[in-house]
């Protein structure tokens, strides 16, 4: 019994990366302006591609960080399951989703992206192949390095590959749109996979069985519409899930979530306890040759 | 480790009662020998046990014990099976069981502020005028506590659909080892910086201590049934565990018992299972009235084309309430076997299930160990119980044997080294089967971010060979009588 070897690919990417010298890393460049501007002239590197292993029985993917979301939906659509990263643009990678750390519209439903992740390995800032976290559903070895990755915009590691939780395709999936008080809707509905209110009126995602569906919009009156509504894409709010009912000018929220999007930027809410997130990058990273000019404190 | 003269024992003990108060601090032999040792079969002595009452006493007992260079351990309720909570290098214990208040509970953003001493099912029980629970339900949720419950990111029965305690968990205000206080995570939809609350969860205590925890609320489910299957052969259980996987069903529970698990609960909880059955499943499902039917017809399919010997559903709640009443008895049923029992935890592979069990019969019998099996099936946690008397001699040496023989045939079948109980002392020294030097070194460098000096309960989760060497720390650690690792 040994430890499981890491592939060549992953090896050849380890290597692509180095030890030494400033170094970037891009996804689908979908939202490679996050978190600042890479230092120009840093030489920029991409992840290995493509699905490796999906175990439908297990529901777990194993996947490489540069293959394309839609790539992956694809493929474990044909085995009848899902990973609902749900990014924004179809041009996203699975390492650049899980980079920056943003679940999408299904959140309420889904939960967060970080709670996908089953196991990651990534180069560090040395240049060596890091494993955490395991292959199985459940798992509690050693420290939660894997949430620590999500959302780290690629200054800690490099995600190379991971083991992504699947969920079965729900047998039907259903927009509504609904005048009802969000917050109505909210406690009303059961496990709703999205609300998304403009101040008016609200859509509503509905996924599982047909029977639980239909049931549903029978009850709380809700019309069938085509899809989503248009997102505003320009800012991103962070507010608590019970303050979506005071919210001002035009927006589009997630109710039960406190996401708001908005046609106009915001900033960041600043970091809490700085010092100690700044500490994390120091110590992992103390050249600051990871993604250099990203910063993900505020 | 460091031998503590009687000087340095008197002036940390000075320097607590002068801050805390004399009812804070408790140094007599008895109360040092009970929070020597958690529900594992590790023990060791710490110096003195200080009991504070909110989380400014908290942060004043650390800033006073690291001043003194000594370390210290946060303690819950003591149910952790990995000798977590166990202090070595003569530690103070603070203990949390007097910070059991829910503090707000916020129903519209369904959240709510605890302290980390509230029991999970007090939690529960507190929440449920509003429709709401704390979803990860731990066995033992009756004593432990949510801080524990952070810090070992338990499981439950229910956790294989809602998720295991990080998804569960917004924000935890911490203590860190030099006294300071953190807010890690927030309750705002995306706080900004790195996931350092994620980190914390599942880091058993070596980063701090949990002061106030945010926790999720989850909305109860408007209709329950719960199912109990029985087999003639243990492999059509578990491919019917994975057949309602396959089918696309997320049951809220699926429990597997095994015939030596069913007779000896049977006779303990008269839950009314069948004993001559070679495995029984329990299985729960929730959700809308119409979908929860259908589910239960699928699952009750998918059983019968794997041979089910009868497919019962609890008629009404205390039908319901009876059948989880044997497997939440278990452990209690187990202990009129034998003095000792030793309870494992690894994840294997749902289609590796019926294998590895066979695997962990034999590893019993090759050392003539008596071992049962209930565990959480539909994600592949196996929980072999091992029962045996530790007063014959050799037998605790056998029974260690035999737990590593389990949890390599685990890691070969592409399992991992612990489901929900955590890492802590037994299976630090297992760490290196699951991950190289790099990956340790690593989590060591993290860990150091938080606590350079290594006091905040030493010694846990990582082994001592990937210690960095610019670190500097005395090692060797003093597990008490009877302590193994
Ligand atoms: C009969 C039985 C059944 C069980 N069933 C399950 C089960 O189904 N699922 C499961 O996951 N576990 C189970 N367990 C294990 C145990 O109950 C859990 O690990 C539980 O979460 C521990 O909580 P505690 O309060 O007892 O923690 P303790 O044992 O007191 O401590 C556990 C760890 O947490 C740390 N800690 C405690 N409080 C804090 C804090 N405030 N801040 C930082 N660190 C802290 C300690 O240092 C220690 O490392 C079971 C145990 C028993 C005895």
């Amino acid at each position: 019994m040994g430890l499981r070897p890491h592939p060549p690919e992953l090896e050849e990417f380890a290597t692509l990366v180095g030890s030494e010298g400033p170094v970037g890393i891009a996804g689908g460049r979908t939202h490679f302006e996050l978190g600042g501007e890479l230092r120009p002239g840093t030489r920029t590197v991409s992840a290995p591609v493509g699905v490796v292993t999906h175990e439908p029985a297990e529901m777990t993917v194993r996947v490489r960080a540069g293959t394309p979301v839609t790539d992956l939906e694809e493929h474990l659509a044909d085995g009848g399951q899902m990973v609902p990263l749900d990014p924004e643009s179809p041009a996203s990678t699975v390492g650049g989703v899980l980079a920056v750390g943003r679940s999408g519209i299904r959140r309420l439903g889904y939960g967060h992206v970080r709670d996908l992740v089953l196991e990651i390995t990534y180069v560090n800032s040395e240049g060596k192949l890091i494993r955490a976290g395991g292959p199985t559903v459940k798992n509690v070895s050693g420290f939660d390095l894997c949430r620590l990755l999500v959302g780290s915009l690629g200054t800690l590691g490099f995600i190379a590959e991971v083991v992504l939780r699947c969920h079965p395709l729900p047998e039907v999936s259903r927009w509504f749109m609904s005048g009802t008080d969000p917050v109505e809707l909210l406690s009303g509905l059961y496990r709703p996979v999205s609300i998304l209110w403009d101040g008016t009126e609200s859509h509503v995602l509905l996924e599982g069985a047909a029977a639980d569906v239909e049931y549903q919009a029978d009850r709380f009156d809700l019309t069938p519409v085509a899809g989503p509504p248009e997102v505003p894409r320009e800012g991103r709010q962070s507010v608590r899930a019970s303050q979506v009912a005071d919210l001002q000018g035009h927006f589009v929220a997630e109710v039960g979530v406190g996401v708001v999007h908005r046609d106009i930027r915001t900033d960041p809410p600043p970091t809490e306890a700085p010092a100690l997130h700044r500490a994390v990058k120091a110590r992992l990273d103390p050249t600051g040759r990871l993604n250099p000019g990203r910063e993900v404190v505020v | 480790m460091a031998e503590w003269t009687d000087a340095e024992n008197r002036a940390l003990t000075d320097d607590l009662t002068n801050a805390l108060g004399a009812r804070q601090v408790r140094t007599d032999g008895l109360e040092r020998a009970l929070y020597g040792r958690d529900s594992s079969t590790m023990e060791a002595e710490p110096s003195l046990v200080v009991l504070p009452r909110d989380a400014s006493e908290v942060a004043a007992a650390v800033r006073i014990t690291t001043g003194h260079g000594r370390p210290f351990v946060a303690r819950g309720s003591g149910t952790g099976l990995a000798g977590g909570a166990v202090p070595l290098d003569g530690a103070v214990v603070i203990a949390t069981s007097r910070m059991n208040r829910l503090l707000e509970v916020d129903v519209t953003g369904r959240l709510a502020w605890v302290e980390p001493g509230i029991l999970n099912l007090d939690l529960s029980h507190q929440v449920a005028a509003h429709g709401l629970h704390f979803a990860p339900d731990p066995s033992s949720q009756q004593v432990c506590s949510l801080g524990g419950n952070v810090a070992n990111n338990s499981g439950g029965p229910h956790c294989l659909a809602y998720g295991v305690t990080s998804a569960h968990i917004l924000a935890v205000e911490v203590v860190l080892p030099d006294g300071s206080t953190v807010m890690l995570g927030g309750v705002t939809a995306e706080p900004s910086g790195y996931d350092l609350r994620g980190l914390f969860v599942g880091s058993e205590g070596t980063l701090g201590i949990a002061t106030r925890v945010a926790v999720r609320l989850t909305p109860n489910p408007p209709t329950v049934r719960t199912l109990l299957l029985d087999f003639d052969d243990t492999d059509d259980g578990a491919a019917t565990v994975s057949g309602i996987i396959a089918a696309g069903l997320v049951p809220a529970a699926l429990e597997m018992m095994d015939r030596r698990a069913v007779e000896v609960v049977e006779a303990f909880a008269h839950a009314g299972y069948p004993t001559d059955a070679e495995a029984v499943l329990l299985v729960e499902v929730d959700g809308l009235g119409p979908g929860v039917q259908e589910a239960v017809d699928r699952i009750a399919e998918v059983a019968r084309t794997n041979s089910v010997r009868t497919v019962r559903v609890a008629a009404d709640e205390a039908e319901r309430q009876a059948l989880w009443r044997g497997r939440k008895n278990a452990f209690g049923a187990v202990a009129r076997l034998e003095p000792d029992y030793y309870l494992h935890d690894t994840v294997v592979p749902r289609a590796a299930l019926t294998r590895v069990l066979r695997r962990v019969y034999e590893i019993a019998d090759n050392h003539g160990l008596k071992v049962i099996n209930v565990f959480h099936a539909g994600d592949g946690n196996l929980h072999p119980i091992l029962s045996y008397d530790s007063r014959i001699s050799g037998m605790t040496e056998k029974v260690h044997r035999a737990g590593r023989e389990i949890v390599e045939a685990s890691l070969d079948a592409g399992g991992v080294l612990s489901g929900e109980h955590g890492i802590g002392l037994e299976k630090r020294d297992y760490m290196g089967l699951m991950f190289s030097a790099d990956d340790l070194a690593e989590q060591d460098r993290v860990r150091s971010v938080f606590d350079p000096r290594r006091l905040s309960n030493p010694d846990k989760i990582i082994p001592g060979g990937s210690r960095c060497a610019d670190a500097g720390w005395s090692a060797g650690t003093r597990a008490g009588e009877g302590a193994w690792v």
